[in-house]
């Protein structure tokens, strides 16, 4: 038989490291390293314990959650929250679609490009929680804060994510609208618009998720909304309204996680 | 019409895509524009609507050279200048009417474009091309719900709605099946007859070429090597074109597909009785 002159076994050629001795160099590098970061972990053993009692009571506050005593503060929070999700997803998403359609490549000049992409920069660098911070120092305790953090929050990522999908769009459909005489603006709306659409509701609503949760996080640092409620409550040891508003806060991210992958799987 | 006076283009990689191209094209001529991959007649046809801009040479079109133009004066320009593409490059996620409306981008205003509220003479010229060619019941549809030869339709459709005065058309049969290609040349053809339009088409089936073309140029490296009525494209001629090859097999070939395609058609006139 001929096909005896063919081996019987392969095995798949290393992609990266060619050489062996480097791959197992590296490999108990990796494994020295793990074990020598791990060793410098302090852990005082004795607070741990204090912890886990406290972290007790917490986890029977959520069991025995207490929606009632606090209902005015928590119902209050969560308006805001929610008004502060809204509106600064809308704002932000407004703000990122010219700053988006600006930072792509084949869209925009040279130097509108570097301008947009900076400004995408500055906003993704910087944490929620910083810019709430800054907001907070800038303009005092309260909702309005957070609503500027997360609308400088949702540009950033709006914009990116609209600006590398612009970049990727079919250049056949733009080059045949082009050759039909239409202008900059006429171009942007009938070759690019339609490719982008979808997607950049899917990420509206992706982003609207995100700022709830978010709205959760900055409230910590003053940004008004439920955080400052969940502040108030575990500062004041009353784990039971804590876990309480634990419990919506997981509740709330659930419908909109649900209803925004199931609105997005109706727009495709 | 349209005439190209030494021509070329030579891109920032210092490939010379076209050296010294002259070439004019008459009222109602329908030239094809044949060579090898590589050759330079996407380039050429690019260059013509300044979607490539060349290097030297000129453009006329009428009494317009289009090399020397700024930019709202090219915008004006091209509204003249219908053109049909590899891949029909209908924008998919738009309707078929919005395509074709398309074509009049060049004499709306933005707010008219942006609102899809075209004049009425606009809207009615569209139904009329789409019933010319064949999909007036396809109006609403999504472009991606048509297939290839309809999607090619809607592509003329969309140019013929610019009133162009010269058609370019970029591979219209690339990606069509035999039958599809030829009813969409016949179609094309037609079209042109029907109003005297011009008409470049890039093409690299050459039986195909020859069947529906008035004229053919062949290009080679950038170079017009042939230039003459399809029953001049000798063995010699085609040899000059794309290098030796069995020319006779090819055409052989060529023959039995469309016998096939007589039988099949045959057999389905049997079936349907």
């Amino acid at each position: 038989m001929t096909t005896q002159r063919y081996p019987t076994t392969w095995r798949r050629p290393p992609q990266i490291l060619k050489d062996r001795r480097w791959r197992i160099a590296i490999q108990i590098g990796i494994v020295v390293y793990l074990f020598l970061a791990i060793g410098t972990v302090e852990v005082n053993w004795s607070r741990v314990y204090d912890g886990l009692e406290r972290g007790q009571r917490f986890v029977m506050g959520f069991l025995q959650p207490d929606f009632t005593s606090r209902w005015r503060d928590i119902s209050q929070g969560l308006v805001e929250s929610l008004t502060m999700t809204l509106t600064s997803t809308v704002i932000g998403v407004a703000i990122s679609v010219p700053i988006g359609i600006g930072a792509a490549r084949n869209l925009a000049p040279r130097w509108v490009y570097y301008v947009c992409r900076a400004i995408i920069a500055v906003s993704r660098a910087l944490q929620e929680v910083i810019i709430a911070i800054f907001f907070v120092a800038m303009f005092g305790f309260g909702p309005f804060a957070g609503f500027l953090t997360l609308s400088f929050a949702t540009i950033g990522f709006i914009a990116k994510l609209v600006a590398d999908d612009i970049e990727e769009i079919d250049e056949a459909q733009v080059e045949a609208v082009r050759a039909t005489g239409a202008s900059w603006a006429q171009l942007v709306n009938y070759a690019v618009q339609p490719q982008v659409m979808p997607r950049l509701i899917g990420l509206s609503l992706y982003r609207l998720d995100i700022n709830f949760r978010e709205s959760a996080v900055i409230g910590i640092v003053g940004a008004g909304g439920i955080g400052a409620t969940l502040n108030t409550a575990i500062d004041r040891y009353e784990y039971d309204s804590a876990g309480a508003i634990l419990l919506i806060i997981i509740g709330i991210v659930m419908i909109a996680e649900y209803s925004s992958s199931y609105l997005r799987k109706f727009l495709q | 019409m349209l005439t190209l006076e030494g021509l070329s283009k030579t891109y920032k990689t210092g490939d010379a895509a076209l050296t010294e191209v002259s070439l004019s094209v008459p009222k109602g001529q329908i030239m094809g524009l044949i060579g090898p991959s590589g050759a330079g007649k996407s380039t050429l046809i690019r260059c013509i609507n300044r979607l490539v801009d060349p290097t030297a040479g000129r453009i006329l079109l009428g009494d317009v050279d289009l090399v020397r133009l700024g930019k709202a004066d090219l915008r004006r320009q091209r509204r003249r200048i219908g053109m049909i593409f590899q891949e029909y490059a209908l924008v998919e996620r738009l309707t078929v009417m919005e395509n074709v409306l398309s074509g009049r981008l060049g004499y709306v205003p933005f707010w008219r474009s942006f609102l899809r509220r075209y004049p009425g003479p606009d809207i009615q010229r569209a139904y009329q091309l789409l019933d010319r060619v064949g999909l007036i019941d396809h109006a609403d549809k999504r472009a991606d719900a048509l297939s290839g030869g309809q999607r090619q339709r809607v592509g003329i459709a969309r140019a013929l709605a610019q009133d162009p005065e010269l058609l370019l058309v970029d591979e219209p049969t690339a990606s069509l099946d035999p039958k599809t290609s030829r009813q969409i040349m016949r179609l094309l053809t037609e079209i042109c007859a029907e109003r005297g339009l011009p008409a470049i088409v890039n093409i690299h089936d050459v039986p195909l070429a020859q069947q529906f073309m008035q004229r053919i140029v062949g290009l080679r490296a950038g170079r017009v090597v042939f230039d003459g009525a399809p029953d001049q494209l000798t063995h010699d001629a085609l040899t000059a074109i794309y290098g030796e090859e069995d020319w006779n097999a090819m055409r052989q070939g060529d023959d039995e597909q469309s016998q096939a395609e007589a039988e099949a058609r045959d057999r389905m006139a049997a079936l349907a009785r």
